[in-house]
C-alpha cells in the first residue's frame, strides 16, 4: 500500500495562491526533488518580486527574498559565497525575462552554479493580469485591452531558446502542468536541474509553462486547456540545452 | 610601523581586505576604477571573491546575497553609479545586512563630469531607496584616514547589521599620499552571525532574509526596531574633529578634502589676526549635531564650505538650531575651491549669509 505524505519539503502553511494556480503544484514538485535529493538542509532559495513572492513561506529551505528582477544576482551572491551549497531561484515571467533579464543572462553567461525555476504564465499575476514579456499575440490583459499586437508590444519572450544560446548554460528545459504527465515531466526536468548543479555543470534553467485562471478569466480545468492549445505552439516543450548531449 | 605611498583607490582596495573582505562586487565608472582594478588581482591572490557584475544595480543585489550568506562584502562607485544601487541599499538596509559600500563622488546632476564633487551628500545621507532607513556615511579627508575608516566601516556594519558607506570625492581617489596600513583600530565586540542563509544544516530553524511587510501592524513595528537601532547608532558612532576652537571668531563647517582646503585658508585667517574654527564632521549620518553646542560665544558667524551648491548646509541649519548666523560658500561641477576664496568668503561673510 501507498502511503502519501506531505513532503518534509514543504512548511505546513496554506499557500496563498488563487484556485487553479500552479505555484504550488510547482513548489510542491521543487520541494520533493529538493528532500529526496536529501539537499533541503543545505540549500538556500531566492524568491523573486510576483505572486511567488512567499515561496519563502512554503519552501521548506533558508531563503532570500530579492528585488524584482535581481533574483539571479542574488543568487551569484550567495553561491560565490557558499559554492557547496545548493542555491536556486524562484521566478515568474516578468521577473525574469522583462525586468530581471540582464542579471539572468549575465548569470547563465557566467555559468553561476545555480537553478532557475522559471514560471511562465503569459501574465503579471500579483499586479493583476498586465501584459508580460511572454503574453501572446493577441492576448487580453489590462494592459493590451485590445489584445497584444506585434508591432505595438514585440513579440513573446522565449526563454529557453534565448538560454539556450548562452556559452555558460548546462541543462535548459521547457515543461509543463496542463496534465499529470508533464508534471511529471517537470519534475523530472527540476531533478535534473538540481543534480547537474550538485555535479557542478553551471546554469540550469527549468522554464515550465503554468497558467493563471483568475487572470486569464477562465475556470482552472479551461486554463489548462488554453495553456495547452494556445502557449505551446508558442512555447514549445523539450530540452533546449544539455552540455551532456552536446 | 611602515608607511607606503599610495593612491587613495588602491589604499581603499588594500585596508578591506586588511578588514577581513570576503567578496566584492562592482561594476566599472570613473574616477573609482583602480579599486576594482586592484582587488581583481588582490582578490584572487588571496582566495576570496571577486566578480565584476553586469551593471551596478546586479552588483548591489550580489552584496545583498553574499551578506546575507554570512560574507564580509563591499561594493563601490560613482555618483551615477550609486544612484543604481539605492533600491538595493534600501533592501539591505530593510532586511537588516552588514555591507560597506564606497562612493567616489565625482560631479553632477546626470552623467555630469567626472572631476571631485561633494554634489552627492545627499545621495548619501538621505538616501534614494524608498522607506524609514539610514545608512551610517564616513567622511574621511586624507588616505590615511580613509584607511581607518575603511577598517571601522566593516565592523559598524556587522554591530548593527546596516549598510555603511565611506563617502570620499574623486580627490581621495586618485591622489597619492604616505599611509600606514597596519594602524590598529579599536577593537570590537561583533556578536555572531546567526541570522545567515546558508542550508538548516548549519544552524537552528529556517533563517529568512526579506523586506516584505504587507501586514502595516507588523511593518510598523519592523520600522519602529530600526529608528531604536538608528538611534543607537546616533548615540554611540558620531565621530566629528574640532580645530582652533578657543575664541573663534568665525567657525567653519567642512567634510572630507574641502576640510583640508579650510585648514590653509585658517592659516593664511590667522595670519591676518582672524581666529577661525573648524568644524569636521566625519560622520556626516549620524551629524555631529553636539559639535554646535561647543561653539563659543565669541563667534560671529558660521560659514559652511562644500563643493556642491549647499547640501549638508541643511544639517548644518538644524544643528545650528539659529544660534548663529549661517553663510555658504560653494563651488561645483567639479571645480575645487581655492583657499583664498575661502579666506575672501569670511571676510565677506554678511555677503554670504543665507536665511
Amino acid at each position: 500500500m501507498v502511503k502519501y505524505e506531505r513532503s518534509k519539503g514543504l512548511t505546513d502553511l496554506r499557500t496563498h495562491y488563487c484556485p487553479g494556480c500552479t505555484h504550488g503544484m510547482i513548489h510542491k514538485l521543487v520541494a520533493e526533488v529538493l528532500d529526496e535529493l536529501g539537499l533541503l538542509g543545505k540549500t538556500v532559495g531566492i524568491a523573486s518580486v510576483g505572486c511567488s513572492v512567499f515561496s519563502y513561506d512554503y519552501i521548506n529551505t533558508d531563503f532570500q527574498q530579492a528585488p524584482h528582477g535581481r533574483a539571479c544576482a542574488t543568487a551569484t551572491g550567495i553561491k560565490r559565497v557558499l559554492p557547496d551549497r545548493i542555491v536556486f531561484t524562484y521566478q515568474g515571467d516578468g521577473d525574469l525575462a522583462s525586468i530581471g533579464l540582464a542579471e539572468s543572462m549575465h548569470a547563465a553567461n557566467r555559468g553561476e552554479n545555480i537553478t532557475v525555476i522559471m514560471v511562465n504564465n503569459a501574465t503579471y499575476g500579483m499586479t493583476g493580469g498586465q501584459m508580460a514579456p511572454t503574453s501572446l499575440i493577441g492576448q487580453k490583459t489590462t494592459t493590451s485591452q485590445e489584445g497584444r499586437i506585434k508591432a505595438q508590444h514585440g513579440s513573446p519572450m522565449k526563454v529557453s531558446e534565448i538560454f539556450a544560446q548562452i556559452e555558460g548554460a548546462a541543462y535548459i528545459e521547457r515543461t509543463s502542468m496542463h496534465d499529470i504527465a508533464h508534471v511529471r515531466k517537470t519534475k523530472k526536468a527540476i531533478k535534473k536541474a538540481f543534480t547537474y548543479q550538485m555535479e557542478n555543470k553551471g546554469f540550469t534553467l527549468i522554464e515550465v509553462v503554468s497558467t493563471c485562471p483568475v487572470n486569464w478569466k477562465m475556470k482552472p480545468r479551461e486554463a489548462l486547456d488554453w495553456s495547452k492549445e494556445h502557449m505551446l505552439p508558442i512555447f514549445p516543450l523539450g530540452v533546449y540545452k544539455d552540455v551532456m548531449k552536446p | 610601523m611602515s608607511k607606503v605611498l599610495m593612491k587613495g583607490n588602491e589604499a581603499i582596495a588594500r585596508s578591506a581586505i586588511l578588514a577581513g573582505l570576503d567578496a566584492f562586487f562592482g561594476y566599472p565608472i570613473t574616477p573609482q576604477n583602480e579599486i576594482p582594478e586592484y582587488l581583481s588581482k588582490l582578490m584572487k591572490e588571496a582566495g576570496k571573491i571577486f566578480v565584476q557584475a553586469e551593471s551596478e544595480v546586479a552588483a548591489i543585489n550580489m552584496v545583498y546575497g553574499a551578506a546575507g550568506a554570512g560574507a564580509r562584502v563591499m561594493t563601490s562607485s560613482s555618483s551615477v553609479g550609486i544612484a543604481l544601487k539605492q533600491e538595493g541599499i534600501s533592501y539591505i538596509a530593510g532586511a537588516e545586512l552588514p555591507c560597506v559600500i564606497v562612493s567616489v563622488m565625482r560631479a553632477g546632476p546626470g552623467l555630469g563630469g567626472i572631476q571631485p564633487s561633494q554634489g552627492d551628500y545627499y545621495q548619501a545621507t538621505r538616501g534614494g531607496g524608498n522607506g524609514d532607513y539610514h545608512v551610517v556615511v564616513l567622511a574621511p579627508e586624507s588616505i590615511q584616514e580613509t584607511v581607518d575608516i575603511m577598517k571601522q566601516a566593516f565592523d559598524i556594519a556587522d554591530i548593527y547589521r546596516n549598510p555603511v558607506m565611506v563617502l570620499v570625492d574623486g580627490l581621495i581617489g586618485q591622489m597619492m599620499e604616505s599611509v600606514d596600513l597596519d594602524k590598529p583600530i579599536k577593537k570590537r565586540h561583533i556578536e555572531p552571525k546567526t541570522f545567515i542563509t546558508n542550508g538548516t544544516d548549519y544552524h537552528k530553524g529556517r533563517n529568512i532574509v526579506n523586506s516584505l511587510g504587507l501586514d502595516p501592524v507588523y511593518l510598523e513595528q519592523h520600522n519602529l526596531a530600526l529608528q531604536r537601532k538608528y538611534n543607537e547608532i546616533r548615540k554611540h558612532e558620531v565621530q566629528y574633529e574640532m580645530v582652533n576652537m578657543d575664541h573663534a571668531e568665525y567657525v567653519i563647517v567642512a567634510y572630507g578634502t574641502v576640510a583640508r582646503i579650510v585648514r590653509s585658508a585658517i592659516d593664511s585667517l590667522s595670519k591676518m589676526n582672524i581666529n577661525v574654527g573648524l568644524i569636521r564632521p566625519i560622520s556626516l549620518w549620524p551629524y555631529p549635531k553636539k559639535a554646535f553646542d561647543l561653539i563659543p560665544e565669541t563667534c560671529k558667524g558660521i560659514l559652511v564650505v562644500e563643493m556642491s551648491l549647499g547640501q549638508m548646509l541643511d544639517d548644518v541649519l538644524i544643528s545650528n538650531k539659529d544660534r548663529y548666523k549661517v553663510g555658504f560658500y560653494g563651488r561645483s561641477g567639479g571645480m575645487v575651491p581655492d583657499p583664498d576664496e575661502i579666506v575672501e568668503a569670511i571676510l565677506h561673510f554678511d555677503e554670504k549669509v543665507v536665511d
